[in-house]
């Protein structure tokens, strides 16, 4: 591989070019959240300001976050533990006995537009009187959830040896057992990973929570979307509200990189 | 053989664990296809008997069958129909082309070590973790006409201001670059995890061969990498014809007409829960999953194809 002095300069160039313009904005929204709305304004104030605690305070005051932080926490957890429950077993027969026709089942769910499901689901949920309950959101983000665990976790089961198995029930395990016993333990990583991204994706999902949520179960995504009036806009709250669905969800990330990148980059090297 | 050892021998099964081992994969796997299945299949028929009905209103409203008027309806409507098919086209094709470039450029970059690649990593990622909605707020305040730093930073070369996410030439290019900025991390790091388990073998041969570094690329690292290539292309084109959070979020409530940024996604959106058309919102969503299938068909072809 070419590793010239040219390259190398290059490539440093680019890539903080690359890292400046991924960063700089999510910079630029916490910095605006700790700002007065004059300051906001002030193009001389734009790294040197004081700062203040002020937007966060009415954010909270006002919009009810504390209740919206602990929806989007239950239904993310709830969704995602429901999912796992009813993912990974999926996966593994899908993966043990090549059910590739029923994977298609389930991932049709990532293909539809949910859009689409929109309106049925209100109409048959609302006859259920499950419309704004907190069931209805679990039932919602576990169909966001549900595809993604299964995905993971077929491709973490094709990686892991079917002798394995068998040699469990050589030693006295039911083929249940040794899925229990064995094929469980062995993929934790597997399941951290497939876990951490329905929890990322669920805690995201905007959609289905602006139909189906009341005033009370609402989701982070949209309180903030409901922040923004048909009036003027409050830029240094609606940027707190912001930094706060944002960054509790980066911080995770953060720690959990490295299963992260292996999820999202699941079966893309099989082609 | 192993070492796992249990009480002594195979254990006498009861007569359930015996049927239900016997069961296992349709044990294993039924729960969550029903689950999949029950929300899927009951709406997609419910939208497709609303789009032949006249429903709109409330959910709930008495509705008669009127036959194929509304797919008469909705494909002889310029105003809104195709403009909005052309948008969505226009969109999904513009973000995964830059997605596609600026991705393999990223992942080419990253591709052998070098110091300092553990904080690339950690911004690569930031954008893919980042809420949508947040994120359409950000570029909000970020393009903001008056308060917004790229009108004041356009300003000291002494462009004049953009009306950015409200002008009529320049509200779709701008979401269009809030897509491509969320999402070229993930297309960088599928290609990332295709070029890394390429193997060296061929890259040393045609260094032995004294292949310039174009050629390499050219000849070997792209043939290599197409299958990786076409995988990332599925997945961001599914969720691209599908954005829904960031273009809602740009725009929002009270921002403009509206209609700069309609995709079908947003225009079935808002015929269905703005203006209660179920009918005609149903017919729009019909025909928008008869595209999105047919996509994809042509997609796992050209995968097919490419995999011969």
């Amino acid at each position: 591989m070419i590793t010239t002095t040219g390259y190398k300069i290059f490539r440093f160039t680019a890539l903080a070019l690359i890292v400046a313009m991924l960063v700089l904005p999510i910079v630029w929204m916490v910095l605006a959240a700790f700002k007065t709305n004059v300051d906001i304004y002030d193009a001389a104030k734009t790294v040197i300001f004081t700062p203040t605690m002020e937007n966060f305070g009415k954010v909270f005051a006002q919009g009810n976050f504390g209740q919206y932080i602990f929806n989007s926490a239950l239904i993310a957890v709830a969704a995602t533990g429901l999912s796992m429950v009813l993912g990974v077993p999926a996966a593994f027969a899908m993966s043990r006995f090549v059910m590739n026709k029923s994977a298609l089942v389930v991932l049709m769910a990532r293909v539809i537009p949910g859009v689409s499901l929109l309106v049925p689901w209100y109409y048959l949920f609302s006859q259920m009187r499950l419309v704004g309950t907190y069931w209805v959101l679990i039932l919602s983000h576990m169909f966001v959830a549900l595809p993604l665990i299964v995905y993971i976790m077929m491709g973490f089961f094709d990686g892991l040896p079917v002798e394995l198995e068998e040699s469990g029930q050589v030693d006295g395990l039911t083929p249940i057992g040794s899925f229990w016993h064995l094929m469980l333990p062995l993929s934790t990583p597997g399941m951290a990973t497939a876990g951490i991204l329905a929890f990322i994706f669920s805690w995201n999902n905007f959609m289905f929570a602006l139909v189906l949520s009341s005033s009370s179960t609402k989701t982070l995504p949209v309180a903030i979307y409901d922040f923004i009036g048909y009036a003027a806009i409050d830029w240094g709250a609606l940027m707190a509200a912001s930094t706060v669905v944002t960054v509790p969800i980066m911080v995770i990330a953060l720690f959990t990189q490295k299963y992260i990148v292996s999820g999202l980059t699941a079966g893309a090297t099989k082609g | 053989m192993t070492s796992v050892t249990l009480s002594g021998g195979p254990r006498p099964q009861s007569a359930y664990s015996r049927w239900a081992n016997r069961h296992r994969r349709w044990l294993f796997a039924a729960p969550a296809m029903v689950f999949i299945a029950l929300l899927i299949i009951f709406p997609i028929i419910w939208t497709l008997w609303l789009s032949l009905t006249d429903a709109s209103g409330s959910v709930r409203a008495e509705a008669s069958f009127i036959g194929i008027d509304n797919y008469v309806t909705v494909l002889t409507d310029t105003t809104r129909f195709w403009p909005a098919v052309g948008r969505t086209a226009l969109f999904t094709g513009v973000v995964l082309f830059f997605e596609m470039i600026f991705g393999l450029g990223i992942a080419l970059l990253l591709w052998r070590p070098f110091r300092g690649e553990k904080w690339v990593r950690v911004a690569i990622l930031l954008p893919l973790v980042a809420t949508p909605v947040a994120v359409g707020m950000m570029w909000r305040l970020i393009f903001d006409p008056t308060i917004g730093p790229v009108n004041k930073i356009l300003g000291v070369v002494g462009i004049p201001p953009q009306p950015w996410l409200a002008g009529e030439l320049t509200a779709l290019p701008t979401t269009m670059f809030m897509d491509i900025w969320q999402w070229t991390p993930m297309v960088a790091l599928i290609i990332l995890a295709g070029l890394t388990s390429l193997s060296d073998e061929p890259f040393e041969a045609a260094r032995v061969d004294g292949a310039s570094a174009w050629q390499t690329f050219r000849y070997i690292t792209l043939p290599m990498l197409s299958s990786t290539l076409i995988v990332a292309l599925m997945l961001r084109g599914i969720d691209a014809l599908k954005t829904f959070d960031i273009l809602l979020a740009a725009k929002g409530k009270g921002g403009g007409s509206f209609n700069e940024v309609e995709t079908l996604n947003l225009y079935g959106y808002g015929l269905s829960f703005d203006y209660n058309e179920y009918g005609l919102s149903s017919t729009v969503l019909i025909l928008f999953f008869i595209i999105i299938v047919a996509s994809i068909f042509l997609l796992t072809r050209k995968r097919e194809e490419a995999a011969k």
